[in-house]
């Protein structure tokens, strides 16, 4: 089937919106196994890890900006500094850093 | 679980942040989008009934390849199927007030950082406060995908580049805060980054598409550190 945008549009929407909705609709349970509560403790972390690594070295499309963005953003998180600093600071040290004549 | 603390200003004001972050992501969206042969209008209309940087990005790209209806509903399945995992982690953390209506409102705003923000509080998280949350985060990212895809061509291209790095140091610092208090936590990320670079950098690893990368690294990862260090209970684990 071909698509056109209203087409499009559907075929992301509805499964992103369902995929979301049914699970955190229809599941009612405490949990109660250990291992099950260490797994839902730590995936969140391990999909923010997957989806930062390697990207993150990729982000700017130059691999020594996005280094040098993501040594701010390192020392920064890691100085527990808000997010929105770490944020701006890291895209502020890719772009001076592109400004320099290498 | 009992009635949430967390109000909705709460909510509104620890939004904001992320608000602000998914402006600039969603602007990148948007410049992407026009790309893709979508209008400015259509671009907003995805990013306002979509609400996910991934999922978008990738259709966008199935669009502008002329893809079929099933490949681009099969991706933004496996694209996605994070937020399941992450909705029933949630599910964990919900007061007694959050209904069968008030969820179906509520899923609808499950991303990556509003689910970072809502499963880290102390207390149980309810409806009014996640309305909260989600506020912000909506409006910066219609509004982000609107700017770019209005006036993103006068920005210049060294400024573009760079504001491509925002939403992982976003990631970073939602992660490493956390790491630094918690040894299992730290371990759960440093096996996520192995097997991501893995599935990346070595054949035949390298040929799985990227959504299955991030499903298999972060399953594997936080199934691996749950057997090493199972957390402790309840009572004295920390926030």
């Amino acid at each position: 089937m071909k698509l056109n945008f209203l087409l499009c549009l559907l075929g992301m929407a509805v499964p992103t919106y369902l995929i979301r909705m049914i699970p955190f609709t229809a599941f009612r349970k405490k949990i109660k196994s250990r291992f099950a509560k260490s797994f839902f403790y730590y995936i969140p972390y391990a999909v923010l890890a997957a989806m930062t690594f390697p990207a993150v070295f990729y982000s700017t499309g130059n691999i020594w900006t996005a280094l040098c963005g993501f040594c701010v953003a390192l020392v920064l998180s890691l100085l527990s500094a808000p997010m929105t600093v770490v944020a701006l600071a890291a895209s502020l040290a890719a772009y001076l850093f592109s400004l320099l004549p290498l | 679980m009992n009635s949430s603390p967390y109000r909705y200003r709460q909510g509104l004001k620890e939004g904001i942040p992320v608000g602000l972050a998914y402006l600039s992501v969603s602007f990148g969206f948007g410049i992407t989008a026009l790309a893709s042969g979508f209008s400015a209008i259509q671009a907003i209309l995805i990013s306002m009934t979509n609400l996910t940087s991934a999922g978008q990005v990738a259709g966008a790209a199935i669009f502008a390849a002329a893809g079929t209806f099933l490949e681009l509903v099969l991706t933004q399945i496996v694209i996605n199927a994070r937020y399941a995992l992450m909705g029933i982690t949630l599910t964990q953390k919900l007061s007694s007030e959050c209904t069968t209506g008030h969820r179906l409102l509520m899923s609808f705003g499950l991303t990556d950082e509003i689910f970072a923000l809502a499963v880290s509080k102390p207390e149980p998280v309810g409806p009014a406060y996640f309305y909260g949350l989600m506020t912000t985060p909506y409006i910066g990212w219609a509004l982000g995908t609107a700017l770019g895809a209005y006036a993103g061509q006068l920005l210049p291209e060294q400024i573009r580049a760079a504001l491509g790095i925002l939403i992982y140091a976003m990631f970073l610092s939602i992660m490493l805060p956390v790491a630094k208090k918690s040894f299992g936590v730290l371990l759960t990320i440093l096996f996520a980054i192995a097997f991501s670079c893995a599935f990346h950098f070595i054949p035949p690893l390298s040929a799985v598409p990227e959504g299955y990368v991030i499903i298999l690294s972060s399953l594997l990862s936080a199934a691996l550190v749950s057997f090493i260090r199972p957390v402790k209970e309840e009572a004295d684990r920390e926030a």
